[in-house]
């Protein structure tokens, strides 16, 4: 029994683990450059690349959104400025109408007045043809009515009829001088 | 204290074989596997010993390239590595999947809580690769130790910390001397605001600290607390073999004091597993960082 267990112990007892061996550097160096290069140009590299990716991602986000509201206001102003051109035409529009309509009443109005100075000129016409002519008519009959009047009051023929032209003309021409400015000729006429 | 048990036999071995008769010899180890509890023979309690660390050849007996059972757990832990961040990044989306999620957020921490708290974005994405590599590899070897047949962590014998350390070594030193050599060697051995006639004092202390300590301290942290996770596992759990199956009556009683330790002790190693990879890979970035700093 001693004898196994002092066997055991000089063939056991004889490793010292701070003491390292070659194999187990060698393999432990192995092991290392394995891992070693495996994070370094595969794993790192990917997770990198998927950081950077996240981190554009959410910048993409950002910037996608910071787009949208840039597009959301130039379209409001947009918009504000259509209205605002729009009111603005609507106006001009208004006022345009409203000078067209005053500038058409206008015309009408000028139209219409000349169109009644014409009646009215036409009508002045008229009446002063018509008058000539009634003052024409007139004076040969009233001064053939006054004659014959006048022949029959003093009973004798005044046949003369020269003296009895004459006489008329001067009567008339009287009338004339005091009423042929006022209108009122013919009922000054017709007094006669 | 770990430390001196295993360093003992060693030095015992080696001073004895010189000196002392055979006697002497066999009664020192004796006395040497007391310390290490190890006994051989059937029902007898199988306690845990240091050399379950240096398991048998598997292949290439003999050559620089042997392959034991701890170096193919190696294997398996980079295998499961890669397969579990291939995986997760090969279809990589910028709305994430579970599997994706989840390995971006073991990324994410490396290189948010570690690379680029210490170093900023620029410095954190240069050394990014580095650190993700050593906490992962440290990470997922440390975890063999608690994964049901493997049982031992990949990190528990000194190649990979003792790797580890030295990349991080060569590594702050490669960044300070990029840096600026000048600087970094004059504020690294002579600190500013010193007075003078300290710097008799400081200079040495600097220079132990600095450039001998660092990669050491990295390695053993690591490999020691793989070590005695592993050896407080088998502990519980080969006292717990031990009472359940081969002790007597009321002795029984104590397996399953051993077994809920044990238990626990599974998930405080799953824990001390994490925690040591982010040591590990944060004091790499402190030293980079250190060394990329104008002052120290």
């Amino acid at each position: 029994m001693l004898h196994a267990v002092i066997a055991a112990a000089t063939e056991e007892v004889a490793k010292n683990p701070l003491i390292p061996e070659w194999y187990d550097i060698i393999w432990s160096a192995v092991c290392f450059v394995v891992i070693f290069f495996f994070f370094w140009k595969l794993v790192l590299p990917k997770m990198q690349k998927l950081l950077d990716d996240r981190a554009e991602a959410i910048e993409g986000n950002i910037a996608k959104a910071d787009d949208a509201q840039r597009k959301a206001e130039a379209a409001l102003v947009q918009y504000t400025a259509q209205l605002a051109d729009a009111r603005a035409e609507a106006g001009a529009i208004r006022d345009q109408a409203r000078t067209d309509g005053q500038r058409i009443v206008a015309e009408h109005k000028d139209q219409a007045a000349a169109e009644a100075g014409r009646i009215a000129a036409s009508a002045k016409t008229q009446i002063e043809a018509e008058r000539q002519a009634a003052v024409v008519s007139l004076r040969s009959e009233v001064g053939t009515l006054a004659i014959d009047l006048a022949s029959g009051v003093i009973g004798e023929s005044l046949s003369d009829d020269a003296k009895a032209s004459a006489i008329v003309d001067r009567f008339l021409a009287e009338l004339e001088a005091s009423d042929v400015p006022s209108p009122a000729t013919a009922p000054t006429v017709g007094k006669i | 204290m770990l430390s001196s048990i295993v360093n003992l036999p060693t030095f015992v071995v080696a001073r004895a074989e010189l000196t002392a008769p055979k006697q002497e010899k066999a009664l020192l180890e004796i006395a040497v596997n007391l310390m290490v509890p190890s006994a051989t023979g059937d029902g007898e309690f199988h306690g845990p010993s240091i050399n379950e660390f240096f398991p048998d050849v598997i292949f290439f007996a003999d050559t620089p390239f042997e392959i034991n059972r701890i170096i193919l757990i190696r294997f398996l832990a980079v295998a499961v590595l890669m397969l579990v961040f291939w995986l997760g990044t090969r279809r990589m989306k910028i709305i994430p999947t579970r599997g994706q999620s989840l390995a971006e957020m073991g990324l994410d921490f490396v290189r948010v809580n570690i690379a680029e708290d210490l170093l900023g974005k620029k410095d954190g994405k240069r050394f990014l690769p580095l650190l993700t590599t050593i906490f992962f590899m440290v990470l997922f070897m440390n975890l063999t130790g608690i994964i049901p047949f493997l049982n031992i962590a990949g990190t528990s014998v000194i190649g990979v910390p003792l790797l580890l350390g030295l990349i991080a070594y060569a590594t702050f030193i490669y960044a300070g001397v990029k840096k600026s050599p000048a600087k970094f060697f004059r504020n690294s051995l002579f600190p500013p605001g010193v007075p003078v006639g300290l710097y008799i004092i400081v200079t040495p202390i600097e220079f132990i600290s600095t450039f001998l300590v660092r990669p050491f301290t990295l390695t053993l942290r690591l490999m020691m607390n793989m070590i005695v996770g592993h050896l407080l596992l088998v502990l519980f759990f080969s006292a717990t073999q031990f009472f359940f199956f081969t002790a007597d009556g009321g002795f029984k009683l104590f397996g399953a004091g051993t077994l809920i330790f044990g238990f626990a002790f599974t998930l405080f190693e799953v824990l001390i597993a994490l925690l040591q990879a982010y040591i590990f890979a944060l004091l790499t970035a402190v030293y980079i960082q250190l060394a990329l700093a104008e002052e120290h």
